[in-house]
């Protein structure tokens, strides 16, 4: 595998952690803070988690929005977590926003009320094996729209709540990764960034 | 707390970085707040520069006030209790705030000891000066620090001590030799384990946010440039001539902390600051409580 360079969007949130993730298996990353940032050149991009609204309003209004978009749409590898999973949503059931709208699933924001409703657990993902997942004021995919009941690939399930999926160039989980002492799921991400 | 709470708080802290915490009083500025991009908002009753001004005893703000913010926005709340007030924190965490800001901008109800945050399942964030005042709030259970600065005076220059003074404390602790950390214990009055953290990590062991005097977009890049992991803006929004403007110039400097040129276009035509007051100018120094 040759080295790639991930992109990973540092508008807001815990994005130093994918950074150290990535860093540490041998990838290069980039910072995405602005437009001009958008001309390097990557094989991946990673949206971190953080408060989805301001990563949102922010993408916009530093004019990020549509290229990165129209580069999910045409194909660049994406990994979200958390608030990057709500941003890549088509649909949200507890807001009228819809940000890129890429990942064929409906998510619910805040799915397990606030803070008091965080937690830590330890579940199967397809393909992995049993991976730490750590829900902060997490989403969860309540369903997977029909427009992709064929390609959305249903990767971990919590509690009868999905919190894993992958849809062609596009991996979105409602937890954590980058926060627990495991690199497995950046490393399925890597080999995405591979095709 | 168990550990893992502990875990979960410190992380839900993480999650705010490279983020904007403001204060607000009503849910209307609140969704004025996380409209402007917020990563979280403060409810609070008066905002600081008030409460300097009505002077007298201030203290945790009015659950249902808190409740009714809770209700219009949906980025994380917090709300502050006076120092060492554990039953105010019991309140705030009764109904479900995000985190708890155990603050001197409120009264001190107690003037020896702060609160037993380990009690807690929420998260507190304290306010510190030095390394020595964040790492004894850390070691009673906060999950995140923030600088005091002066809250309520549009001043930044006690942020900027206070972020300078705890950053030249961890670099002389990281060039220590390890059997030196515990006559630095015991000078800092704070367990072994938690400066040998700061000696192998050369940071605190959680998130660490600027706080105090911020009011424009090159104040808030200041702290970020300086180290800060993020900002909380208090009376410098909404004491404004714009507030929406302002807030969302200073949200942007935040991310692009570093972007001179864009730092500029962002201070264009702000509208007024707030008054601020001058350092000599102060009668109640909100920093010196608790220690």
């Amino acid at each position: 595998m040759s080295k790639k360079t991930i992109a990973v969007l540092a508008v807001q949130g815990a994005f130093a952690e994918h950074i150290d993730r990535m860093k540490a298996l041998g990838a290069e990353c980039i910072e995405l803070r602005q437009k001009a940032d958008l001309d390097q050149e990557f094989d991946g991009l990673i949206l971190p988690g953080g408060e989805s609204t301001v990563q949102g309003k922010l993408l916009r209004e530093l004019d990020m929005f549509g290229s990165l978009q129209e580069k999910i749409k045409n194909g660049l590898p994406v990994f979200g977590t958390c608030a990057g999973l709500i941003l890549l949503a088509q649909e949200l059931s507890n807001d009228e926003h819809v940000y890129f709208g890429t990942l064929p699933v409906r998510v619910q924001r805040n799915a397990y009320g606030r803070q008091l409703g965080s937690f830590h657990a330890e579940q199967e993902v397809k393909g992995i094996g049993t991976v730490p997942m750590t829900f902060i004021r997490a989403p969860y995919i309540e369903a997977i729209e029909e427009a992709g009941e064929k390609e959305v690939e249903i990767l971990a399930v919590v509690d009868n709540r999905i919190v894993a999926v992958r849809c062609r160039n596009q991996l979105g989980v409602a937890f954590h990764p980058e926060l627990d002492a495991d690199n497995r799921i950046h490393e399925m991400f890597l080999q995405m960034c591979d095709h | 707390m168990s550990e893992e709470r502990y875990a979960l708080n410190k992380q839900l802290a993480q999650m705010l970085k490279g983020g904007v915490i403001m204060d607000v009083t009503t849910p209307e500025q609140a969704r004025i707040a996380e409209e402007a991009g917020a990563c979280a908002v403060m409810a609070l009753e008066r905002i600081p520069a008030d409460i300097r001004a009505a002077g007298g005893v201030s203290r945790m703000s009015d659950p249902k006030m808190i409740k009714g913010i809770q209700e219009a926005v949906s980025i994380p709340v917090m709300a502050k209790c006076r120092i060492g007030h554990f039953v105010e924190a019991q309140i705030l965490e009764a109904i479900e705030i995000d985190y708890i800001d155990e603050s001197e901008v409120l009264s001190p109800a107690d003037d020896v000891y702060h609160i037993n945050k380990r009690d807690f399942k929420v998260p507190f964030v304290c306010g510190a000066k030095d390394l020595g005042e964040a790492l004894r709030r850390i070691n009673e259970g906060a999950s995140m620090i923030r600088t005091k600065g002066e809250p309520g005076t549009g001043d930044v220059v006690q942020a900027v001590r206070h972020m300078r003074k705890m950053n030249s404390e961890i670099a002389k602790i990281t060039s220590m030799r390890k059997d030196e950390l515990f006559e630095e214990a015991k000078q800092l009055a704070v367990p072994y384990e938690l400066v040998e953290y700061v000696h192998d990590n050369g940071r605190l062991p959680v998130v660490n946010f600027a706080a105090g005097g911020v009011a424009t977009p090159a104040d808030a890049a200041l702290m970020m440039q300086l180290g800060a992991e993020g900002v909380f803006v208090g009376s410098g929004i909404f004491k404004s001539g714009d507030p929406k403007k302002r807030a969302a110039a200073i949200v942007k400097a935040v991310t692009n902390y570093q972007d001179s040129k864009l730092i500029a276009e962002l201070s264009e035509d702000l509208g007024e600051a707030m008054v601020g007051i001058n350092e000599q100018e102060i009668e109640i120094l909100m920093a010196e409580r608790g220690k």
